[in-house]
């Protein structure tokens, strides 16, 4: 019953949020400086051409009428057509989404292991110059920021000892047998470890230098935690029973410590999809990132208005995910 | 030889002062032994240096700890700690902080009895509730399925309790367990102890700054002050006649039901100077 009202709730702040993004975005990208129909027209274009053009797209009405177009559309499912691209924006839109998922949840998967890893390592070994290596590390880790990692990845893996590969999400030259866009998830269903093994080696570094900061924070915050615990009656009294050190932060300190880490992995995971933008331009990847800053050059408003939308669902998705863990992870939540 | 032997052992905080100082302490099979001391003489150092788990800031710096004929420290860490987790057993201060929040109390008293003896799960499962039932906690089924933060102060130390005698140890160190408890549990929590002690015959080491406790469940005692002891007696005697003046300061700064109008008598500084003299000099 309970949980009930909860999700109701949650359902209704997330549509306010959803409609709040919508008048932001709708409203600015209009206001800010920069036309769609100057970008298409060439430079010799009459002030007629101009108008019928502006006509056709719906600019020329009052920016409130346009918006309750678009947003009557959006109710139907038509978010409108791409100006550059001139194809619907959702069908667009969701085409790219599957490659920038795929690129986040990796990133995501590699900032846990290795941050996990560090914590657990520097908890085992505290107070030793194991763990003021990993504090050192960390620290350069957070002080650099995902762009910069891409850019040192790319010199070192891409050029110095070309290894991995830097652009794009494939090789071009390869045949595709693909049927959705989850390129990675449908080579390992299909048991195309070739095909996988190319994605892998294309997603590798923009992943990496995705995760390298969230590792660090990761790392820092689960370490914190941990240590904290570790001074707690029961992880002692677990000590007297004859658990190793090691089994004991594994299960009896980990699982609490876990919690406040989790709701920071929640928040920092939309940070790093936000960091996709820059990564997949650097790598020439072909998410939404990259289709977003194509979309901002080129003034098409219709695609930056779903693309924004589609962020914030994902945004506010990946917060209820956090919350719904977190209450399943947590007993005192649900009973309370 | 006794079950338990502390010989000699001093410790000191890294770097610091002494801790402990020659303290010589023994648990026969069976007895229950009373550990006294004000604040800080060190008491509670010496239960967690019997079970291992002194703070990284405390060092041993001399002495043995001998227990079921083997010197505990000079055990590699690991043989250690099997050797206490399955001879010895800690009945820990404050149930409240003592069991894991996001565990169920069934795996919380089982878990060790499989991971670390080798039960099997179901001996193990049969094991905890016949021991709730001995600690005199109703549906003992229910509350194995429950968390700690769905029982009351004095359920979770019965739980701890039982716990303790779960593996049949020689001997179960209770660190003040009675101390973090409402007045009205703590007579309850008390006679607990003393009748599971005596159905398992377990040897017992009875940490408590408080002389009531000990006239009530120990048969002997040691008086501890500034880490070394200064008596050594049976609880008889030592209420007859302690041997020691500041314990029998300490007996005398005891209130007493008999006559509560009487004041305190603080221990005076006299006896202080003189026994810190003997503590640091002798």
């Amino acid at each position: 019953m309970a949980l009930l009202q909860t999700l109701l709730l949650r359902v209704i702040t997330t549509a306010v949020t959803l409609l709040g993004v919508a008048v932001i975005v709708f409203f600015v990208i209009r206001v800010v400086p920069g036309n769609p129909i100057a970008m298409m027209l060439p430079p010799g274009a009459t002030a007629e051409d101009i108008a019928n053009l502006t006509a056709r797209y719906g600019l020329d009405k009052s920016i409130p009428e346009q918006f309750f177009i678009w947003g009557g559309g959006v109710l139907r499912g038509d978010f409108g057509t791409s100006i550059t691209l001139k194809q619907p924006v959702l069908a667009l839109v969701l085409g790219r989404l599957p490659a920038t998922l795929e690129l986040s949840v990796l990133a995501l998967g590699m900032a846990i292991l290795i941050g996990g890893a560090a914590a657990l390592t520097g908890t085992r070994l505290r107070e030793t110059r194991v763990e003021g290596g990993i504090d050192i590390a960390q620290g350069m880790a957070l002080s650099v920021p995902d762009f910069l990692w891409g850019l040192v990845l790319i010199l070192v893996f891409g050029v110095l000892v070309p290894v991995f590969q830097i652009s794009g999400r494939v090789t071009p030259s390869l045949e595709l047998p693909f049927v959705t866009d989850f390129y990675l998830v449908e080579s390992v269903l299909r048991l195309r470890f070739d095909l996988t093994l190319d994605l892998l080696s294309h997603m590798l570094l923009p992943a990496l230098a995705l995760a390298i900061p969230l590792a660090a924070i990761i790392g820092q915050l689960l370490k914190q935690s941990l240590k904290e615990t570790m001074h707690l009656d029961y992880v002692t009294l677990a000590r007297t029973q004859g658990y190793s050190e090691a089994k004991v932060i594994w299960s009896q300190a980990l699982p609490n410590a876990i919690l406040p880490t989790l709701t920071l992995v929640g928040v920092q995971f939309t940070f790093l999809i936000g960091g996709t933008v820059i990564i997949e331009r650097l790598f020439s990847y072909e998410g939404l990132g990259n289709m977003a800053i194509d979309a901002v050059i080129n003034r098409d408003l219709p695609l930056i208005q779903g693309i924004v939308i589609l962020f914030a669902v994902i945004f506010t998705g990946v917060n209820l995910l956090v919350d719904l863990t977190y209450a399943a992870l947590n007993p005192r939540l649900r009973h309370g | 030889m006794s079950f338990l032997e502390v010989r000699n052992l001093s410790a000191r905080v890294k770097g610091g002062g002494p801790l402990l100082r020659d303290v010589f302490l023994t648990v026969e099979v069976g007895e229950v032994r009373g550990l006294v001391g004000e604040s800080g003489a060190g008491k509670s150092m010496i239960g967690k240096a019997i079970l291992g788990i002194l703070p990284k800031a405390v060092e041993i710096t001399g002495g043995q700890i001998v227990l079921d004929g083997t010197d505990l420290l000079t055990l590699p860490p690991a043989v250690r700690r099997m050797k206490v987790g399955a001879t010895c057993a800690l009945i820990p201060q404050d149930p409240l902080t003592a069991l894991n929040p996001s565990r169920r109390i069934g795996a919380q008293i089982t878990d060790r009895l499989v991971d670390i003896l080798g039960w099997t799960r179901q001996r193990a499962e049969e094991r905890a509730l016949a021991l709730l039932g001995e600690v005199q906690i109703t549906n003992p089924a229910r509350v194995l399925r429950q968390y700690p933060h769905e029982l009351s102060g004095g359920m979770r130390q019965r739980i701890l309790i039982a716990s303790a005698f779960a593996a049949e140890p020689k001997l179960i160190v209770a660190d003040e367990p009675t101390t973090a408890l409402d007045v009205t549990v703590q007579k309850q929590i008390l006679k607990l102890i003393a009748a599971l002690q005596a159905r398992h015959g377990t040897a017992l080491l009875f940490v408590t700054h408080d002389l009531g406790v000990v006239s009530k469940v120990c048969q002997n005692l040691s008086v501890l002050y500034a880490g070394k002891v200064v008596e050594d007696s049976a609880v008889a005697d030592f209420f007859r006649a302690p041997k020691h003046p500041y314990s029998a300061a300490l007996l005398a700064a005891t209130p007493k039901y008999t006559d509560p109008f009487a004041g305190l008598q603080p221990v005076p500084e006299a006896v202080i100077a003189a026994v810190r003299a003997e503590v640091e000099h002798g």
